[in-house]
């Protein structure tokens, strides 16, 4: 941002000369902040990572096909159980799968289109779910009339949910909204009970700390920011720019100390919090097209990354190098999953199928 | 090559606009006068079911009507008076990014096909680019065309791609967004052989985010069938489309009919070589507006970013939107966060990855991508063996035993780990400390593993 960027035509000069020096400030907080940063930038993480050997051969292979939506998969969730995957679609439905045996075991039709987040509650045995009815609404699973007749709205925004997850317990829901911001619902009750205001644009995705206290999460938003913020106080902790375009999926390293990022700008990012700032990009010239949706392998080296490309690359998180890419969806790819045990690896995309590799 | 024919495209194409545009223009007015009475999230469920396009596409009318011929825009807006918006009940919620234009460079569609457009000049360029010529075949000439191959050739020497597969899945998404075409096919995708392909016009880039009309897609149909030529003729589902659009307009059939034929004349009047290249490229167009059945429409936005250029359809409450449109407040929120990064203690960066390279050599051997299990994957073999062994508490691997040492969190996440645990406790009279935690786990309603 430059001075120039005030607009001159402002009515009041005292204002524009306001502008003009707010610009001021964030720009010099920005060059100090790089400088201080530099500071400690003394080496980069594939230089330490030069000691590994490198991943020479993953072995990752097409093992089921999930077909039965309708329309566009938006999102997809596995069971703790490790074998069972509920998905969401833009044809309103909700279909919990055995994925081993690729049966549908439920099916539930919202009343809405576009169910953009569903998830598991960390029992099993409820499914929380929401898009572009604004809202976010619990499913126990049971038989499917039971379903629909037992499912409770907990919370509603102001504009679509686009994530929701389970902060380690069935009783809370935490939502992130196009209303920018996220917040935390008392299931029962469906109190509000707090709300994390400071995007200035959609948030697009959450993910838990995966820490013992789990008092800590990460959003992802079109502002271009990824936050941490405290769940109890509702403050931001730690926020982390670079990206260039909209941050549509954020995501824990294992270790709890780092987050993932994946971005319009065809880039995903790895930022550490201890050091506080971005330490590997992954991105080459070859890839275009947005990144929707990431996770990582359980020892946190490979990133999985579901592109608008129809593509899933698999990043080496620590030589930052591409290890392979998985094609096989016929049209974007919306979400992808690391399974809780980390043996499979699960993506839900455009074309209307889920598939597992392992 | 583009720049004339861009031309002659766009001035014939701009005269039909400016007849057409009856219906195309009271629908602009329409989506900004339902722009600002701030669309429902029940509108935008129907605008989501409607760009759904599960209904084959032709129905697919959404809301975008930003045409690039703002000469016409007055015109329009006349014709709009005569003509009340009849076609607002087909209106999607207008992704405002498109009647924006300008404003809305940053929009992630647009940013790909930059991306693409500036690929593609590559492949134009004099001497280093993909090679472009006319073939000649029986009786006649193929003009300004290029083969798969070539196109595979060359996309493998000039971009970091690691094979041919990638090179083609490249070439294929070129394809698909309508900026390379193959010149006898409604598929929009690349073969590495000999089929010839074309480079389409700019003039019908996506990016000049123009969301055709179905009446611009009858005319269009119409002067297939009028042009009585073997590669002219209509698929099938073209045929099926001119039918449907014709039960639709039934009522200004006639309108659409005399468009079409004018159409025709002017067209007839070209050069012959110069037609069938604007024949193809006006039939590639079309090919991604209102694709083939079992094609992907490459032009579907994310409804959430769709929803989100709409500024005023956010929703009354969306505290983001404020925040963006004041610059004051959120320059002053982008300071504190600074200030707040610059207070922040932090450790160098090769301290934050010697962590990252330690927590992957501690945890490496657990992870199924990297180190084959000691048991077969069950996603592998199709054999539940792991699972099943998981839950028997007889024989705990030596492997698994290894990652309770890693933390407490490790041991208590593993049920095996916790039995063993909650034994061992027992033995020195503190199990109590345990079953706290428990309930306390049960009170946040985690069932115990």
């Amino acid at each position: 941002m430059s001075e120039s960027a005030v607009p001159a035509s402002n009515a009041s000069g005292n204002a524009s000369e306001k502008m003009a020096s707010l610009v001021r400030e964030a720009e010099n907080l920005k060059g100090k902040l790089e400088e201080e940063r530099q500071k400690l930038n003394d080496v980069n993480l594939a230089n330490i990572a030069e000691r590994l050997e490198q991943i020479a051969y993953v072995n990752i292979k097409p093992r089921k096909v999930l077909k039965g939506h309708q329309a566009k998969v938006l999102c997809t969730d596995w069971s703790p159980d490790k074998r069972h995957i509920i998905s969401s679609s833009q044809d309103g439905r909700l279909i919990i799968w055995d994925a081993f045996t690729t049966n549908k075991e439920h099916a539930v039709t919202m009343p809405t289109t576009w169910i953009m987040a569903c998830a598991y509650a960390p029992s099993g045995n409820f499914v929380a779910c929401g898009g572009l009815d604004n809202k976010v609404t619990v499913y126990p699973i049971t038989s499917d009339e039971e379903m629909a007749a037992k499912k409770r709205t907990v919370g509603t925004h102001t504009s679509y949910m686009s994530c929701c997850i389970y902060p380690n317990s069935d009783q809370q829901i935490l939502t992130g909204s196009g209303d920018s911001t996220c917040a935390l619902w008392d299931v029962e009750s469906g109190q509000l009970l707090q709300s994390f205001h400071g995007h200035s644009g959609d948030v697009m995705a959450i993910d838990l700390a995966p820490n013992e206290t789990g008092n800590t999460f990460v959003s992802g938003s079109c502002d271009r920011m990824a936050f941490i913020w405290d769940m109890r106080s509702g403050h931001v902790v730690q926020s982390f720019e670079g990206h260039q375009s909209d941050v549509n999926s954020v995501k824990f390293h294992p270790c709890g100390d780092a987050i993932a990022t994946g971005s319009d700008d065809s880039s995903c990012r790895l930022y550490d919090m201890r050091a506080d700032r971005e330490v590997a990009v992954f991105a080459k010239e070859s890839i275009i097209f947005g990144v929707n949706s990431v996770d990582f392998s359980v020892s946190g080296r490979l990133l999985f990354a579901g592109y608008n490309d129809y593509t899933v690359n698999l990043w080496d998180t620590l030589k930052s190098e591409r290890v392979c890419l998985l094609y096989g969806h016929e049209n974007k790819v919306s979400c992808v999953q690391v399974s809780p045990d980390g043996t499979a690896l699960s993506t839900g995309s455009w074309d209307y199928t889920i598939r597992v590799w392992a | 090559m583009p720049p004339p024919l861009a031309k002659t495209v766009n001035a014939a194409a701009s005269a039909s606009k400016a007849t057409t545009s009856s219906t195309t223009s009271s629908s602009t007015s329409a989506a900004a006068a339902s722009a600002s009475a701030s669309a429902s999230a029940t509108a935008a469920q129907q605008a989501g079911s409607k760009q759904s396009g599960s209904s084959g596409g032709l129905l697919t009318v959404s809301g975008n009507h930003h045409h690039h011929h703002h000469n016409s825009q007055s015109a329009s807006q006349s014709a709009a008076q005569r003509d009340p918006p009849q076609s607002a009940s087909t209106l999607a919620v207008p992704t405002v990014s498109q009647q924006r234009g300008s404003k809305n460079e940053d929009a992630p569609n647009i940013l790909v096909y930059k991306k693409m457009e500036a690929i593609i000049e590559k492949m134009q360029a004099e001497s280093t680019g993909v090679a472009v010529r006319t073939v000649k075949a029986f009786m006649s000439k193929v003009p300004s065309v290029f083969t798969g191959a070539d196109l595979v050739a060359w996309i493998l020497k000039n971009f970091d791609v690691e094979d041919v597969t990638e090179a083609l899945h490249f070439a294929h998404l070129l394809s698909s967004h309508g900026y390379i075409f193959p010149i006898d096919d409604h598929a929009l995708t690349v073969k590495n052989d000999g089929t010839f392909y074309r480079f389409q016009t700019p003039y019908f880039w996506p990016s000049n985010c123009w969301e055709p009309e179905n009446t611009d897609y009858a005319v269009y149909l119409c002067k297939r069938t009028m042009q009585n030529k073997t590669r002219l003729e209509l698929a099938d589902y073209e045929a099926e489309n001119l039918a449907k659009l014709q039960k639709m307009f039934s009522r200004k059939w006639e309108f659409i009919f005399m468009q079409a034929e004018s159409q025709s004349k002017v067209a007839k009047k070209r050069d012959k070589l110069e037609r069938k290249v604007l024949d193809s490229q006006e039939r590639a167009f079309w090919d991604v507006h209102r694709p083939m059945p079992g094609c992907v429409n490459t032009t579907e936005i994310d409804i959430k970013k769709a929803y989100r250029r709409g500024g005023s359809s956010h929703g009354t409450g969306s505290a983001g939107a404020s925040l963006a449109k004041n610059p004051v407040e959120q320059l002053t929120r982008i300071i504190a966060l600074r200030k707040q990064k610059l207070e922040r203690r932090t450790i160098k960066v090769s301290k934050a990855a010697e962590a990252l390279v330690a927590y992957y050599d501690q945890y490496n051997e657990f992870d199924y991508f990297i180190t084959s299990p000691e048991l077969p994957n069950p996603w592998q073999t199709d054999s539940t063996e792991m699972w099943d062994t998981e839950k028997n508490s007889k024989e705990v691997p030596v492997r698994r035993v290894k990652r309770w040492a890693f933390s407490l969190r490790e041991l208590l996440n593993d049920a095996i780990g916790r039995e063993q645990f909650t034994k061992f406790l027992e033995k020195e009279y503190s199990g109590e400390n345990l079953k706290f935690w428990e309930s306390v786990q049960e009170k946040k309603g985690l069932a115990p593993i």
